[in-house]
């Protein structure tokens, strides 16, 4: 067992290792230069070549990303070329605000899919579970910004019942941060939601097929006895590998999903420094999100075991 | 069992959907609070190192000051400066200080403070527009209400540039940080900060002049055009600063909450042409594209129909302006004689745009009116700033493009053969320096011609002035129609 999570370990800071080099060579080969777009439109050559100096983007590349990942080791990601503060602080801050968004939105995902999908399978050949994945087929096809202009246009716009946007911390009005995370959330969840759906309603089914459910019933247990006692722990294995996979997803959404509902996440501090050329924040953001993509399929990996004994030993 | 799970699936739709229904969406709650919308947010306060519209739009005359500012209809006014005169030379200038001022950190502001911001344009500003400050041989500190600037040539432009954020009013003791924290002695000092999100600015309790009717402005930045009039509409802010899709104003203008105020910019939408390069190097190729296009049809359909057909680079808040833009009317039967002349009947060009909104569908209009006319336009959008500024604007690889020129007065770019128009007139050189050497009155003279040399030269196709377009909330009044300086100023703004 330890070995096998010292094995994990070690795939996980080798490809964060990959990781690091290939955001770094895409940040090179990005057309643009930082100075120039900080300076503006008439910068001298001599001034750009000194602000390329004090950015250390005229050294090497080879030079430039060991002493990179030099800074990072010790929690120093660097001082952002375009606002001059340190890069580590901003990012712990941004990323709080995208982690309670994808974790909302992963709140309501599963609380649309679990409850649906379980019945979407013990109905299948109903018309209530047929409906169930029919509409799930609906969701998974709308992309998650769309839901999200859907909602605005309803319930900030019409009906002015929730803001169209913004960000309030929870520390300093805890109601005005709720009402500004549903809208964001519904608009992440609700696509996750179909989507898992579907991957909750055929792993249920899969279990459903199963002997030792039978034998449950046998026994005497009704159908959703049996399910809840001994079907759920053994359904929810492939359906936390999904959960892993669409975390991921849920990352990439709540760039878009922050951009309009004008969240101060990671996304659009994201979509900021890849404009203004802020080279390194960009570069900081995204290895920040490839660890996190990384960090989960670690997680997903170790629950496996959790979840199901027979995984310990392979 | 079952209708357990009905009730909990019923609970949480309710819970997900309705749990707020009827409560209010307001940031601004209190009344003496203003809530603006911006959709270019400062990457940091100093504007001295770091260029770009949005810092000043912020800054300037709400929270630092100059001596002198530009009102809504272009004319010079007083602000530090009660007055000022101008020596027979017009190469000194002596201004007479507001006495009784101080900055936000409590330091009196006196003529040292102007010695001190102007000297440190000279010396610790980075950003390009320092230059203009280069004309100032130095400054003397007369009497704590008294400076006098010693110009090296006479200079009509320096006195406007002092309007600007080059202008601005800084003290020795408030400059250590000026990226986090800046001290000026305008109505409102920064009071916080949320990055990708708001800045909030409270009253300066010790401010020298009108107390500010909202005692509290969160100025907010919304980057989507969408998600901006969104905030509008569903009460999230109170203002919205400036329109960038016109498109979007017939929306507010149909809905009795709004205000809907219209008036001009100094942004020229101009389809740049490389002068320097064959065959934007005839004049009668130029020429010839400028009768290709009907700027009307252009301003309806990319504009909405919102902004000003104006013939040159003059917007009319400029003193000099006068109309040109009926000077090539849409003619395609001359413009194709004209290129049939200049041996240019099977043209093929280049049009590099930046990737933004307006650029992109002005772009579809003039290809599709310059094939009318038999030249191939391919349209390439480029990612602005970054690669447009790299190709077209440092390294002038471009036969066509489409850009916002949005600099007060950059008229004079036209006296610069090395930037990215290509358009080297020493005519034009000289009478564009004439002009800031000479009286007002020759001033105006100049430009004119420069205005109309340029426009005969058809050194670029002025397609329309964008239009500075504010929406409010009914209740709050004030604005300044025509945008005209750096600045959202905030210091007129009142309830009705």
């Amino acid at each position: 067992m330890t070995v096998k999570v010292l094995r994990r370990l070690a795939i996980l800071l080798v490809s964060v290792f990959v990781a690091s080099i290939v955001v770094f060579a895409f940040m090179a080969v990005l057309p643009g230069d930082p100075a120039q777009v900080a300076l503006g439109v008439n910068a001298t050559p001599e001034l750009l070549a000194k602000t390329r100096h004090a950015f250390g983007t005229d050294r090497p590349l080879v030079t430039q990303y060991l002493d990179w990942m030099g800074g990072i080791t010790h929690g120093d990601f660097g001082h952002s070329y375009v606002t001059g503060d340190a890069i580590g602080p901003q990012l712990i801050d941004r990323l709080g605000v995208t982690l309670w968004l994808v974790g909302a939105g992963m709140v309501v995902a599963l609380v649309i899919a679990v409850p649906l999908g379980t019945l979407a399978a013990v109905r299948h050949r109903k018309a209530s579970g047929t409906a169930i994945s029919g509409l799930s087929q609906i969701g998974v096809a709308i992309p998650a910004f769309i839901a999200a202009i859907l909602l605005v246009q309803v319930f900030a716009v019409q009906l002015r019942w929730l803001p169209s946007g913004g960000w309030t911390p929870p520390d300093q009005d805890f109601g005005a941060f709720v009402r500004g995370l549903i809208l964001p959330a519904l608009s992440l969840g609700l696509v996750q939601g179909a989507v898992m759906t579907r991957y909750v309603r055929s792993a249920v089914l899969d279990t459903l097929g199963q002997d030792y459910l039978r034998t449950a019933r046998s026994k005497g247990l009704r159908p959703y006895q049996a399910l809840f006692r001994h079907g759920l722990r053994n359904a929810s294995v492939p359906v936390v590998t999904v959960l892993g996979l669409q975390l991921a997803t849920l990352l990439i959404g709540a760039v878009v999903v922050e951009r309009v509902f004008v969240l101060p996440g990671l996304g659009s501090m994201l979509l900021d420094s890849v404009s203004s050329r802020d080279l390194l924040t960009v570069q900081g953001i995204v290895l920040v999100l490839v660890v996190g993509v990384l960090l989960v399929n670690f997680v997903v990996d170790l629950l496996y075991t959790v979840l199901d004994p027979r995984l310990r030993e392979a | 069992m079952k209708a357990r799970i009905h009730v909990a699936a019923l609970a949480l739709l309710l819970v997900v959907s309705g749990c707020s229904a009827g409560s209010s969406a307001t940031v601004s709650g209190a009344p003496d609070s203003l809530s603006v919308g911006f959709s270019a947010e400062p990457q940091n306060f100093d504007f001295t190192r770091t260029d770009g519209a949005a810092i000043p739009q912020a800054l300037l005359y709400n929270v630092y000051e100059g001596l002198v500012k530009v009102d809504s209809t272009g004319k010079i006014v007083p602000l530090l400066a009660k007055s000022w005169t101008a020596s027979a030379d017009r190469r000194t200038y002596d201004f007479q200080l507001r006495p009784g001022v101080k900055f936000s950190n409590g330091a009196p502001f006196t003529a040292a403070d102007v010695k001190f911001s102007l000297d440190r344009v000279k010396t610790d500003w980075t950003i390009s527009i320092k230059a203009e400050m280069d004309v100032v041989d130095h400054v003397d500190v007369v009497s704590p209400t008294d400076a006098r600037v010693v110009l090296k040539t006479p200079s009509n432009n320096w006195l406007f540039d002092m309007t600007t954020r080059v202008g601005a009013m800084f003290s020795p003791t408030g400059v250590a940080d000026l990226a986090n924290t800046p001290v000026g002695t305008g109505p409102y000092v920064v009071a916080s900060r949320r990055r990708g999100d708001s800045i909030t600015l409270r009253e300066n309790a010790a401010y020298w002049g009108r107390k500010p009717a909202y005692s509290t402005v969160y100025l907010k930045y919304i980057a989507d055009p969408t998600a901006l009039n969104n905030a509008l509409l569903s009460n999230g802010i109170d203002v919205i600063s400036t329109i960038t899709a016109p498109d979007s104003i017939p929306q507010f203008q149909n809905d009795n909450r709004f205000d809907v105020i219209q008036g001009t910019t100094n942004s020229e939408v101009t389809l740049a042409f490389n002068n320097a390069k064959a065959p934007l190097n005839d004049v009668r190729v130029r020429q010839a594209l400028t009768y290709a296009i009907d700027r009307k049809a252009l301003l309806d359909t990319a504009g909405a129909g919102y902004g000003t057909l104006i013939g040159s680079m003059v917007p009319p808040t400029d003193p000099w302006y006068q109309d040109l833009s009926k000077v090539y009317p849409f003619d395609p039967a001359r413009a194709k004689a004209l290129l049939a002349q200049a041996g240019q009947a099977n043209l093929s060009l280049r049009l590099r745009i930046p990737n933004l909104p307006y650029a992109v569908s002005a772009a579809q209009v003039v290809a599709s009116q310059l094939a009318d006319v038999g030249v191939k336009v391919s349209i390439e959008p480029l990612d602005f700033p970054a690669v447009w500024l790299k190709q077209v604007f440092t390294d002038h690889d471009y036969d066509l493009s489409i850009i916002q020129h949005v600099e007060a007065r950059d008229i004079t770019t036209f006296g610069n053969p090395k930037y990215y128009w290509g358009y080297d007139n020493p005519a034009v050189t000289s009478l564009l320096a004439q002009a800031d050497a000479g009286t007002a009155q020759q001033q105006i003279t100049d430009m004119r011609e420069v205005a109309k040399t340029i426009n005969t030269e058809a050194a670029a196709d002025w397609l329309y002035l964008f239009p500075n377009v504010i929406v409010a909330k009914t209740k709050v009044t004030g604005f300044a129609k025509n945008q005209v300086s750096e600045s959202f100023d905030l210091t007129g703004l009142g309830p009705s």
